[in-house]
């Protein structure tokens, strides 16, 4: 007697369905997090003429500003901005500490404001570093190297010098020396 | 004389407290950096090894050899000797430099993609597998059965010439 194979009830199917669907949208969903996660990883780091990402550094204990223990970017608007990237354990940014003070002194009275963001750094170290260079600008650790990351930075020293309308009107990679200094300076102010 | 040995008392325990005093300041200090000494490097790796630092990429922090890693490496020598544990230490690293810098990071955000992954590619795999077979089955129910019947005209197939000769050997027996 020839079998006859019965088709599935209907409710079976539709049951079914509803499952392939449910574990498709699950697929989807985690590609699509994992493409933004990707995507965020490999930003691209903000270049001269795009806008500089905001942030806040809290500094280190102990340490003050204006009688404030952070700084957002935001709140630094309409003054051009130089902020430096740095680590104690970094040789080359001992060859521009100097110079930054001394950039510091030079252009605070006409309204420049100089942030030190150090990067993957120990605190201790980090301050230790400070005396040593009596830096007096405002510095922070890179909590979470969140500032990092948006800077998408390559290593240290990097600088980013940012005009008063928060625009990035130069980006060094590498110590700053006092010729480039004094021009870059000279644009950022006159923007 | 009694007055001389009253003022003798009186220097003694002048002295005493002054020696006192010092103590309480200089042996905390002292103890703390003995103790940090007395952690072995062995414990420190034991910790350093489930940590990256973001200097160097995909090396941990055992290995390591940069300055910005052996530092690190101190950070945890340091805490060790404070007493803290092992997730306390690891708790801290993420909060100064993101959860990147665990080699396992913490199942929040974004990280949950991490864990959620295998857990869908196994589900979403045993799903397909079973639907497969299910089809597999349904088909071969479906299909009408054959009979298969050599036709009688068909030789039966030439056996190998040293089976035969074994099927003869043992005939002979």
């Amino acid at each position: 007697m020839a079998e006859h194979i019965q088709n599935p009830p209907a409710t079976s199917a539709k049951k079914l369905n509803v499952t392939a669907i449910a574990i498709w949208v699950v697929v989807l969903a985690v590609l699509g997090l994992s493409g933004y996660g990707l995507m965020k990883t490999n930003a691209s780091r903000p270049e001269a003429g795009e806008t500089a990402p905001g942030f806040t550094m809290n500094f280190f204990n102990g340490y003050e500003w204006e009688g404030q223990d952070a700084v957002a970017l935001a709140d630094l608007q309409g003054k051009p901005v130089v902020v430096n990237f740095w680590a104690s354990w970094c040789v080359e940014c001992r060859l521009e500490a100097d110079l930054l003070e001394q950039a510091w002194q030079q252009y605070k009275d006409q309204g420049v404001v100089f942030v030190g963001i150090a990067y993957s750094d120990v605190e201790p170290n980090a301050k230790e570093y400070l005396r040593e260079f009596s830096v007096t600008y405002p510095n922070a650790p890179d909590l979470g190297t969140s500032i990092s990351d948006d800077y998408e930075i390559t290593g240290v020293p990097e600088t980013f010098f940012i005009d008063r309308n928060g625009v990035i009107q130069h980006v060094q990679i590498g110590p700053v020396n006092a010729s480039m200094m004094n021009s870059i300076m000279a644009k950022i102010m006159t923007q | 004389m009694q007055v001389r040995r009253k003022q003798i008392v009186k220097r003694g325990m002048k002295w005493g407290l002054l020696l006192l005093l010092i103590m309480t300041v200089v042996l905390p200090v002292w103890a703390q950096e003995s103790d940090s000494s007395e952690v072995t490097d062995d414990e420190v790796n034991a910790v350093a090894k489930e940590v990256y630092c973001p200097v160097c990429e995909s090396t941990p922090l055992d290995v390591c050899e940069t300055q910005a890693c052996a530092d690190w490496r101190e950070l945890i020598r340091e805490k060790l000797a404070q007493g803290q544990t092992k997730e306390e230490i690891f708790t801290y690293f993420a909060d100064q430099y993101g959860d990147r810098v665990l080699a396992t990071p913490p199942a929040e955000g974004l990280n949950l993609i991490l864990w959620i992954w295998p857990v869908v590619a196994v589900v979403v795999g045993g799903f397909l597998f079973s639907r497969y077979m299910r089809n597999l089955r349904a088909t071969a129910a479906a299909a009408p059965a054959v009979d298969v019947a050599l036709p009688e005209d068909v030789p039966p197939p030439a056996k190998d010439d040293y089976v035969s000769r074994i099927e003869q050997e043992l005939k002979k027996k």
